[in-house]
């Protein structure tokens, strides 16, 4: 089963490596993983989005609480939780193109965010599957180019990973 | 302060060699080199520490290891960046997996030269990442102090390991005041000590209503100092207890209630009463694939598991446990003994049953051996050896045959005295670990049993005990083939001994002379004996004894890699289900 799993470390030289360098010593599936300094700067929140069976989600929820730069760790899957990706992507916009496009990304609720002769980027931000169900709405020969950040996550309500 | 401290400035060598004078660190084992220079001129000027000088940076990781497997001290070593550091990652691998506090001091580049691929520049954080319990590099001279206060505290709190702090050289010739912090406070890493109560009660009250109980434990018992509380606790239930090979000593070996060593090369009756058994106990142990052999096979009998152990990841990671607790082994075993005090108790007809099934396993006598074909058999080599030292030797191994022998005929009856690599398996451990226990103890019996392959792997360091003058004993048990390997291609690959004849081996006796230390080699059984005592009685001598074998020989029981714990083979004819 897919899990989001979020943490919080120590924002120090090498840290990202050591959560990388375990899931892929471990076997670990990675789906994303996305990590960036929250408001206290000596500290990192990393969302990995992994899967694997019960006992391998623990076994992983175990592991990470064993890098000693780990603070907490948190498996968003255990409660309620959102989930938003950002994604760019560069696509065609010539002739009938033009106009198709500006309604898509309407549609999807995206916006324009740069516009050159013959082409649009458009920035989506939504759940993997929003992201995922633009990509397939979207004639495949008019995209260019795209770029996705993986999932970030968050609890619900008064579910809070703070130190 | 920031007065004193300015007027006591020193450099970063120096207070490297303060940090290990706080940590009243007695021998730093170790290696000079470019990037370690300042430091080594640092060590020549003081006189709190000893520093015993290797001739691979392998072999001071592995002594250091040694020295607080003996003594449950911190061990350091100090090695040179680049090949120094990368020679030390076989230590290093080694005493991670077997959970051995260590600080590791590695010299680095400059910091201005660091990925620049200057000469002798490798990332050693990088390098060393998947086989320490953490790791520093240190970039600022004022962070060294913390870092390795740090390092000393993280490798021996918790579930322990080794650490590297790797210090680039110009960090060793800034200049700083040096502060050593009483105390350390780290927000991500506070290791559970205390066991949860209701989950000790729980599993007392099992042990108590068993009826075929047992109990199954590991390094952590030595690792943790808690075999006097095991020995109370098993003594109280009245129940059998095996040790892995790791936790041999854990347990008194020549007790009735111990059941022998189990796993892969364990005793029938402690395989036996593993798979049979209602209600399992396992402290400081985790499960691993020598121990229970395939899992599915394990759990086609149902039991209920207790499993105590420091660190969570190791409870429920390859068998589901029913009752976890997380904590120390020593407070927790402790609390068992409180509640089993006040519960007395009372020997039941099923445990007199389960007693008696596990005489009638014993009465297999699986460890008997044919010693009759004129031979020196590996196991009386072993046996002679428990007589001679009277079972209080320190005895190191290498890996292979002759650990297994060992581990099985020496009967050790305490504990930090069976020195070996049970988790990563490296050969070459034995002579310097056997240095690690002598510089512990100096004037202990020390034992290295080893084989012709593995005692090659670091015989430089035999130049090391001339230098000391460490009377280690050598007992090779030689049979001219890698033992081990040579018994799987026999049993698995139809007698293909694809390379594991070892050809063109030294005349050891020579060589053992040649670093002026003491060579005996010993041919004839009748001989073995008076050998023995004969080298045991050269107290300040080094003495390399070369024993010839039975090439033949293999070592039983056994479980074939993938198999079940009832699935042994007793020897070369006859399997379990034969019986």
């Amino acid at each position: 089963m897919r899990h989001i799993i979020s943490l919080l470390m120590e924002n120090e030289a090498g840290a990202l490596s050591r959560v990388a360098g375990l899931f892929s010593a471990r076997g670990y599936n990675i789906e994303s993983l996305t990590v960036a300094p929250t408001e206290d700067p000596t500290l990192s929140r990393m969302t990995i989005v992994t899967s694997g069976s019960d006992d391998v989600i623990e076994q992983i929820i175990k592991q990470l609480n064993k890098l000693i730069d780990v603070v907490k760790v948190l498996d968003l899957n255990d409660g309620k939780f959102i989930e938003r990706e950002l994604m760019l992507v560069k696509v065609k916009a010539t002739g009938a193109f033009r106009e198709e496009m500006k309604r898509m990304c309407d549609i999807f609720r995206g916006r324009i965010i740069d516009v050159a002769d013959g082409t649009f980027t458009i920035e989506l931000t939504g759940s993997g599957h929003k992201l995922d169900a633009f990509i397939e709405s979207l004639d495949k020969a008019a995209i260019l180019e795209t770029v996705r950040t993986g999932a970030s996550g968050i609890g619900r309500g008064d579910r809070i990973l703070k130190v | 302060m920031s007065d004193t401290a300015h007027s006591h400035q020193i450099t970063g060598a120096e207070i490297v060699i303060r940090c290990l004078e706080q940590e009243k660190v007695k021998f730093v084992f170790g290696y000079p080199g470019g990037a370690v220079l300042h430091i080594y001129d640092a060590i020549y000027n003081q006189d709190h520490f000893k520093h015993i000088l290797v001739r691979h940076e392998q072999a001071a990781v592995h002594a250091a290891d040694a020295f607080s497997r003996a003594t449950g001290e911190v061990g350091v070593a100090l090695v040179t960046s680049g090949p120094g550091a990368t020679n030390a990652i076989t230590g290093i691998a080694t005493a991670y997996m077997d959970s051995i506090p260590l600080v590791v001091i590695s010299g680095q580049v400059p910091v201005p030269a660091i990925g620049l691929d200057a000469f002798q520049e490798v990332d050693m954080v990088g390098v060393t990442r998947p086989c320490v319990k953490h790791n520093f590099l240190v970039k600022d001279v004022k962070d060294i102090a913390v870092t390795m206060k740090k390092a000393f505290h993280i490798a021996r709190t918790g579930r322990p390991g080794p650490v590297v702090v790797d210090i680039p050289k110009d960090i060793t010739a800034h200049l700083s005041a040096f502060i050593y912090p009483d105390t350390v406070e780290m927000r991500s890493y506070n290791p559970v000590t205390k066991g949860h109560s209701g989950q000790i009660k729980k599993a007392v009250k099992l042990l108590l209503e068993a009826k075929r109980p047992m109990v199954y434990t590991g390094g952590g018992v030595v690792l943790g100092d808690a075999s006097d509380a095991l020995i109370k606790l098993v003594k109280a239930l009245g129940v059998p207890v095996t040790n892995t090979l790791m936790g041999l000593g854990g347990y008194p070996s020549t007790d009735k209630q111990f059941v022998g060593m189990l796993g892969m090369h364990g005793t029938y009756e402690a395989n036996m009463a593993m798979q049979e058994c209602d209600v399992l106990l396992a402290v400081g142990a985790r499960f691993d694939d020598r121990v229970i052999g395939n899992p599915q096979h394990f759990f086609s009998k149902s039991r209920t598991i207790i499993h105590v152990d420091i660190d969570p990841s190791s409870i429920s990671k390859r068998v589901k446990v029913d009752v976890p607790i997380v904590g120390d082994v020593k407070s927790v075993l402790a609390e068992m003994n409180e509640l089993v005090a006040t519960e007395a108790p009372k020997q039941s007809p099923a445990l007199k049953a389960w007693w008696e099934q596990i005489e009638a396993w014993r009465g297999k006598l699986c460890l008997n051996y044919d010693n009759n074909n004129g031979l020196i058999k590996p196991q009386y080599v072993i046996e002679k050896l428990w007589e001679v030292t009277k079972g209080e030797a320190y005895v190191t191994s290498d890996v292979g045959q002759h650990q297994m022998w060992a581990a099985q005929y020496y009967k050790f009856d305490q504990p930090r005295r069976w020195i070996n690599s049970g988790g990563l398996g490296t050969m070459g451990v034995g002579l310097p670990y056997a240095m690690g226990c002598q510089f512990a103890d100096p004037t202990a019996q020390v034992a290295c049993v080893t084989g012709e392959g593995s005692i090659q792997m670091n015989i430089q360091e035999l130049s090391t005990c001339k230098q000391y003058h460490l009377p280690i004993k050598v007992i090779l048990l030689n049979n001219r083939y890698l033992g081990m390997v040579r018994q799987w291609q026999e049993f698995f690959y139809e007698n293909r001994y694809s390379e594991s004849y070892m050809d063109s081996l030294p005349d050891f006796v020579k060589l053992a002379e040649s670093y002026g230390h003491v060579g005996m080699q010993i041919t004839k059984p009748e001989d073995v004996e008076g050998a023995l005592k004969e080298a045991f009685d050269m107290k300040s001598r080094f003495v390399f004894m070369d024993f010839i074998t039975d090439q033949k020989e293999n070592v039983f029981p056994m479980i074939a890699a993938g198999k079940g714990l009832s699935e042994m083979i007793l020897s070369n004819n006859i399997g379990a289900e034969d019986l």
